[in-house]
């Protein structure tokens, strides 16, 4: 699958910016947060054309306007289900035997 | 970019203000006491009225099911003329897939009659979903803010499924890295588009849920001739525990109020490197205990939701219980239903194995599954992100670092966490917020009994013993 590298003026996109640097961000956080920016994603209707790593506005579905960096065109959710947990494949099984046997002897 | 944070949060008060719809001063007794019931009724709205309104919006009425297989399994294992009656309200019914669709409800409902062109709300949760779904249908414009990702940009697949949702619902989406300043671009957003704050923690969130509480006692009286003698209600930020026993309440129910938790003590809810390294993104310790001896800690003045008023216990259990458990739902009882859902169904289990056949547990919700929510996905997800995944005794997992999915249901045994230990700390942050050298009045005595369950003298006792410490 080629990803599209580029955007039109309407397309549907993501773009990325930072909120606040290390030294912006909030006291007591952990050393490991601390350390990181906070960063932010929002999808939206590109303004204009732009390529992967320019710099672009978008106007979101409340019909904001919000200026970052396009990541992505046309982004999309690939999350799964994944393969079974070896740990939890034979709980159906035995668990059926057991309430079965349990009725069985009179339960 | 210096000092934007300092900024916003200057105006908070302002904003909030114009944003809940609600103005919280009126109901301020002291530093430390406000009139919570006055500020549960100030939105005006009977009980019948907010199910009125959650019936126009495909909310409620949701299946309540016995659970004879896995009643059964049980009473397998119990002792002889032990192992109580289980029961589930089936809330992943509901139109966005779980019972916070019934907390967005009457935000919604307020939002449009109020003439806001828009909700925003902060979560990762279900309840994005919710407010997204129910938005939708008032035609209203919805901004859900999500901490969704660590600095890695890697996401817990439960929450990519969550902006999946809420963008299916034609939400705007604002995902954001690990942080508390999640709050303070919430403001921005609020003082940016002047939308209604849908709290989770709002009057209108919590009074929506109290048709939870109150349907399942009247379902319940249906079937078996009485209200349950036990609920188990998944335990985090206390909404979920505080609506259910006030809707209980209002049935005339004496129902036994148990809120359960997924133990992940020792994980950093702050944490960029702790963020992915568990299993579960709510009805965790790491909300249920903070909200419970805190819940002023929430985005609004006053939190309408009290857990410690309302639980009579607080059982927490482990993550590897809740998957085992969603397995066995689905294989006994074909339900498949998301792992937050069943935290309570794990600890119904254990609970119901020491009650005697005549009682009746029923657990207060279900949520829905799917890509990314599913208990595989979380497994796998756990296994990439290091964290040891294995078969064997539960009470050996170590939150973060391993999963123990048990081998036999004996082996889930639902732990129970101190009352009087969050009481003793609510009481502690009470005092703390209230300022140095302020005195507790009688009246702020009462209040703290009432909010934390116990008594004034109790309540004594324990500043008491803080003084000294």
């Amino acid at each position: 699958m080629t990803e599209t590298t580029r955007c039109a003026p309407g397309d549907w996109v993501e773009v990325e910016s930072i909120l606040l640097e290390p030294a912006d961000r909030s006291a007591n956080l952990p050393d490991d947060t601390a350390a990181q920016p906070l960063r932010m994603w929002v999808k939206g209707f590109a303004r204009t054309a732009a390529g992967v790593g320019d710099e672009l506005t978008v106007e979101t579905m409340t019909g904001r306007e919000v200026t970052g960096v396009l990541v992505e065109v046309n982004p999309g959710y690939f999350h799964t289900f994944g393969k079974p947990a070896p740990e939890l494949t034979a709980v159906g099984r035995d668990l059926r035997i057991r309430v079965a046997a349990y009725r069985k002897a009179g339960g | 970019m210096a000092g934007r944070t300092e900024a916003i949060m200057a105006r908070k008060g302002e904003i909030m203000k114009r944003a809940l719809g609600m103005d919280y001063a009126q109901f301020e007794r002291s530093p430390i006491a406000f009139d919570y019931e006055a500020m549960m009724s100030a939105h005006g709205y009977s009980l019948e009225q907010i199910i009125a309104i959650q019936r126009s919006g495909g909310v409620g009425k949701t299946p309540l099911l016995e659970l004879r297989n896995l009643t059964d399994l049980v009473r397998s294992y119990a002792e002889p003329g032990f192992g109580a009656r289980l029961f589930v309200k089936d809330e992943a019914a509901n139109m966005a897939g779980s019972f916070k669709d019934r907390r967005a409800s009457v935000s919604i409902h307020v939002a449009k009659e109020k003439g806001y062109a828009g909700v925003i709300a902060a979560t990762s949760g279900n309840y994005g979903a919710a407010v997204s779904s129910q938005a939708a249908r008032a035609g209203l414009n919805c901004i859900i803010v999500q901490e969704a990702f660590d600095s890695r940009h890697v996401g817990q697949p439960e929450i990519i499924e969550k902006s999946r949702i809420c963008e299916a619902f034609g939400a705007e989406v604002v995902q954001l890295t690990v942080g508390p300043e999640l709050f303070s671009h919430m403001l921005e957003l609020l003082d940016e588009t002047g939308y209604l704050a849908a709290s989770l923690y709002s009057a209108f969130g919590i009074s929506g849920i109290e048709s939870l509480g109150w349907e399942l006692a009247e379902e319940m009286t249906a079937l078996t001739g009485a209200p349950p003698t036990h609920v188990v209600v998944t335990h985090a930020g206390g909404g979920n525990t505080t609506g259910t026993a006030r809707g209980l309440r209002r049935a005339g129910a004496t129902t036994q109020v148990v809120s359960a938790s997924v133990d992940l003590s020792g994980l950093h809810m702050a944490s960029d490197a702790d963020f992915n390294r568990k299993s579960f993104t709510t009805g965790h310790t790491g909300f249920g205990v903070p909200f419970a001896t805190w819940p002023d800690r929430a985005d609004v003045p006053r939190n309408a939701a009290r857990a410690l008023r309302y639980m009579d216990r607080y059982l927490t259990v482990t993550q590897g219980d809740v998957f085992y458990v969603t397995e066995a739902m689905a294989k006994l009882e074909g339900l498949e239903r998301g792992p937050s859902g069943n935290t309570a169904m794990a600890a119904a289990i254990s609970l119901a194995r020491d009650l005697p056949r005549d009682a009746t547990v029923v657990v207060q919700e279900t949520e829905y599954t799917g890509a990314g929510k599913h208990h595989w996905a979380q497994l796998n997800f756990a296994r990439e992100n290091g964290v040891e995944v294995r078969a064997g005794d539960p009470t050996e997992s170590v939150p973060g670092k391993s999963i123990v999915i048990p081998e036999r249901p004996e082996q889930i045994r639902a732990k129970d966490f101190d009352l009087s230990k969050l009481r003793r700390s609510y009481v502690r942050n009470a005092l703390a917020h209230a300022g140095e050298g302020y005195a507790p009045t009688s009246e702020d005595i009462e209040f703290l009994a009432v909010d934390t369950n116990s008594d004034a003298a109790s309540i004594e006792a324990i500043v008491a013993s803080l003084k000294e410490a």
